[in-house]
């Protein structure tokens, strides 16, 4: 994309107009190529920004594509003047306008796992809105331009597998089956139905019937949409040369996700020796729980290590208090200083970016933790409040002293899987507060906050907090000036490719192996 | 017969290295007929000498320059890893990400350990005859979706020599596979979900999905004899006050007061069977959480995860990672493995000339080429080995014709 200091009005026939962009949603497999001014460049940023807002706010409040969800997007959608129904004719304008400030946010969003993962979450729910805004007609087109259209299976295989088919997928009955229509699709195109074991699968193929095939599509934008957000990332150092761009971008990103909680003012401000009292007192659940069953077993397994390790980094602790804390740990436990040197050790100052690829590991968020690697037999990492029985959660939070009614109230928020809530109910609980006017998304962020309001020095920082929640303000050049100043830690990760790889790579020597 | 101590490994592994370790089928496999270029080169081994040195970004030019290697440095175990981008051996001299891994098998860890919470024989790192039914359920359910469902022609099982079997999934389509797609494999074959902080592993949809269905026909199987009469798992109040956790409390009180009156495991099956007649899941949901496998997603989803070599020696137990047949699966026995030492000792048996007699009618670019294991008991499994490597040549004859004339070298 060029960037012009005018605007350069850039007009095409109709005829041609309607071939730049056929459809209402698109895949975004090409950039823009035409030249736009700096303002027409900041509006779109900021007006895509406020979308994918609002989508992500819906998402929380409603079911995804009920009514009310469906009504209120479109509304945001005919505000920002971005194409809201698939069969206008002259559309041009809005499509433009979607195509181009899918591309803005790419380059603010591509700079760490954290922020492609928010993006693409958000860019996902707002396809799969629009592609329900699809008729049957549309949609066959659609596959057809993407590259998508599967061939149907037959009548006779159709009977011949019909309890399989009816058994694969909840909610089925045996005489819909008949009339419905089923593709083949190559397994490697079904990732997510693999995942969850949706439909049925039978010598390398997904079953797919029709109402299904959006997750087909929504794969494949996945895997396209990720991979660019990689190869973007590699070539955002030409971007941010650009004095223009580089404070905008970083605006932009910063403006929703918030702090990544890596870069520590009171780094070796924290002493092992209080480790333990701040994990009662100021640690979320899930930390809390890593510590003791470290103190209890004198061993992590490698999920934990990782979530803990860098919880640990966040809240200040510097690598050589890292080793010792670790190693005195496992060394009372089955390994010998020795081993641990060796095995554990690299893995350690792996976290603080001092081997391997000397990338700086960020501490998890809530998102990451919630969603990726959940705990198997013989970890204590992940989510108390997503990942242990309901059950144990209650007895813990009553060996905690929590009161019942908070209980349940937490409980609840937990069945509605409103984790994050739950575990804000909890801070509330336990720091004695009714509402600490913040929302929960990182356990660094739980651990700051707490022990601000412990100290008393809770009020300053409300004021010097990023707006993470306040909607965006039309931002002024000004605005855009102050905000880049206050974050110039622009996070430059070496990308290599995809996210898995980036954490694949956060595997230290003795995880790349097997005990067996 | 000479009982392993490890101690010892250090004289035993030349010797086994020298006379008994397959390299001429172990480099045939690794060479994939050569699919692309260099794919041999751009391999990663990984050597664990004395005293716990690993020595990673191993990469040879040929077979025949990794058996020398491996000779020489005598590695108490050996790891493969992934295919990368360069030769692993220059990893340090490629630029900074530029070096990746790019392809490998699919593999599959199946470790005893990770069922330590409904094994009632053994814990940690020990394993029985009792509970070894545990990885012929794992290997039944988990092979027969590789082929059936996933269309996956070729797997090499193995055993690892402990605790526990790999599983190598070879096709050359599955070697490309992203981490993404590795890892949602695994995850349709996981069932048993949750760390310590869950008692309920299991939670069945409402209908069962022909994957469950051909699992549970696999369980059913085994069930009775493993689970209630070997493993005892009603035996005693302490056990069944732990399956008791996962049935609903509707019929949990009524079986805690009968549970009592009955004599053993079996009887107090069939009253749970009785109450919960019309709830078949709660009874499936049991018999999976302990019996269905266990697989550790971290290994299978990395690309660059290393795993234990197929024929490498477990340090431990000086047991051979050996190939496992699938068509005698239910008679494998671990303990019938042979150990390094008993190996050595067979070869003494048969006499120190055979290595001159192999020279005589050997292959002429490979004068020194093992053959040593033909008289010993390894001979069996490697037997398995070849046989895995011959339906491969097939394919790959059928896949890319050509190629493969020029590969026959072996
Ligand atoms: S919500 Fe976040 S901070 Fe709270 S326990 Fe879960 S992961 Fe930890
Ligand atoms: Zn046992």
């Amino acid at each position: 994309m060029q960037f012009s200091g005018r605007r350069k009005l850039l007009r095409l026939a109709g005829d041609r107009r309607g071939e730049v962009y056929p459809h209402s949603l698109q895949f975004y497999l090409q950039p823009p190529t035409e030249n736009i001014s700096l303002a027409e460049f900041e509006n779109f940023a900021v007006d895509r920004l406020k979308l994918l807002k609002v989508v992500e706010n819906l998402g929380v409040s409603y079911v995804k594509n009920s009514p009310n969800y469906v009504q209120k997007l479109e509304a945001e959608l005919r505000k920002l003047k971005f194409p809201y129904r698939a069969l206008i004719e002259d559309d041009y304008d809005a499509r433009r306008k979607d195509h181009i400030s899918h591309f803005i946010l790419r380059l603010a969003y591509c700079q760490s796992e954290d922020l492609r993962r928010w993006f693409i979450q958000q860019e996902m729910d707002l396809f799969r809105y629009r592609f329900h805004q699809l008729n049957d007609q549309l949609v066959g087109k659609f596959l057809e331009y993407v590259n998508l259209a599967y061939d149907a299976i037959d009548a006779t295989e159709k009977t011949s597998i019909t309890d399989k088919l009816v058994n694969s997928t909840p909610g089925f009955i045996d005489k819909k089956v008949g009339e419905m229509v089923f593709y083949k699709v190559p397994f490697c195109d079904a990732v997510d139905l693999v995942r969850v074991r949706r439909v049925y699968f039978h010598g390398g193929y997904a079953y797919v019937p029709h109402q299904d095939i959006i997750s087909i599509v929504l794969n494949n934008y996945r895997t396209q949409l990720s991979k660019a957000l990689a190869l973007t990332a590699r070539s955002l150092p030409i971007v941010q040369a650009d004095e223009r761009l580089q404070p905008l971008l970083s605006h932009l990103s910063h403006a929703y996700v918030g702090p990544d909680y890596n870069v520590q003012k009171n780094t070796g401000k924290i002493s092992l020796e209080q480790i333990d009292a701040l994990s009662v007192k100021s640690f979320p659940l899930c930390m809390r729980q890593l510590h003791k069953s470290l103190r209890d077993n004198h061993h992590l397994r490698h999920g934990g290590r990782m979530q803990y390790g860098l919880f640990l980094k966040g809240i200040g602790l510097t690598l050589e208090q890292a080793l010792q804390f670790w190693k005195s740990e496992f060394i009372k436990g089955k390994i010998d200083a020795d081993k641990f040197d060796k095995g554990y050790a690299y893995s350690i100052r792996h976290n603080y970016g001092k081997e391997g690829k000397r990338t700086d590991y960020t501490p998890f968020s809530c998102m990451k933790i919630i969603l990726s690697n959940p705990p198997g037999q013989g970890d204590y990492h992940g989510c108390p409040f997503r990942h242990s029985d309901p059950e144990l959660l209650k007895q813990k939070l009553q060996a905690y002293k929590i009161p019942s009614a908070g209980i349940s109230q937490i409980l609840d928020l937990v069945k509605g899987v409103h984790y994050q809530l739950a575990c804000q109910k909890y801070f509330e609980l336990t720091h004695n507060v009714d509402d600490i006017g913040w929302s929960l998304n990182h356990p660094n962020q739980y651990f700051i906050e707490s022990q601000q309001l412990l100290s008393g020095i809770k009020e300053i920082k409300k004021e010097q907090r990023q707006p993470e929640n306040s909607q965006p303000k039309q931002s002024s050049q000004k605005s855009i000036n102050t905000a880049a100043t206050a974050t110039t830690t622009t996070t430059t990760t070496t990308c290599s490719s995809l996210n898995t790889m980036e954490e694949m790579e956060l595997e230290g020597l003795d995880d790349c192996f097997t005990e067996d | 017969m000479a009982e392993f101590e490890p101690g010892s490994l250090p004289d035993l592994l030349p010797l086994y290295y020298r006379r008994v370790f397959p390299f001429g089928p172990f480099g045939r496999w690794l060479r994939y007929g050569d699919v692309s270029k260099n794919y041999f080169q751009r391999r990663e081994f990984s050597f664990t000498l004395h005293d716990d040195i690993y020595v990673r970004y191993q990469s040879f030019n040929t077979p025949q320059e990794l058996e020398k290697e491996i000779q020489k440095t005598c590695p108490y175990k050996i790891d493969i890893g992934a295919v990368y981008s360069h030769r692993p051996i220059q990893h340090n001299t490629v630029h900074m990400g530029a070096f990746h891994a790019q392809e490998k098998e699919l593999v599959f860890d199946i470790d005893m350990t990770d069922y330590d919470d409904v094994r009632r024989c053994c814990s940690s790192a020990e394993i029985c005859s009792k509970c070894w039914t545990l990885m012929t359920i794992a290997i039944r359910i988990i092979d027969r979706a590789l082929v059936e469902d996933f269309g996956i022609k070729h797997r090499l099982w193995v055993y690892s020599g402990r605790r526990g079997v790999h599983c190598w999934v070879c096709d050359d389509f599955v070697r490309k596979w992203s981490t993404t797609l590795r890892s949602a494999a695994v995850e349709y074959l996981t069932l048993v979900k949750g760390g310590e902080e869950t008692i309920k592993k299991v939670t069945l949809a409402d209908s069962i999905h022909p994957f469950v269905r051909e699992s549970l026909n696999v369980v059913e199987e085994y069930f009775e004899e493993y689970a209630l009469v070997g493993q005892d798992i009603l035996g005693n109040k302490d056990s069944y006050d732990k399956v008791l956790a996962l049935v609903p409390e509707t019929v949990r009180e009524t079986l805690q007061k009968e549970f009592c009156k009955k004599r053993d495991s079996v009887q107090r099956w069939e009253l749970l069977k009785n109450k919960t007649e019309k709830l078949n899941k709660v009874r499936w949901e049991i018999m999976l959480q302990y019996c269905f496998p266990r697989l550790d997603i971290n290994v299978s989803k990395g690309i660059n995860h290393l795993l234990k070599s197929p024929f490498s020696v477990h340090p431990k137990t000086g047991r051979i990672s050996v190939p496992i047949d699938l068509r005698k699966l239910d008679d494998f026995d671990p303990f019938a493995v042979p150990t390094i030492s008993q190996l050595c000792c067979e070869l003494d048996k048969t006499g120190n000339d055979q290595g001159e007699e192999e020279q005589k009618d050997g292959v002429p670019e490979s004068p020194r080429r093992n053959r040593g294991y033909k008289k010993t008991s390894l001979a069996p499994y490697v037997k398995v080995f070849e046989q895995f490597l011959e339906e491969m040549d097939k394919s790959q004859k059928r896949e890319h014709p050509k190629a493969n004339d020029i590969q026959m070298d072996f």
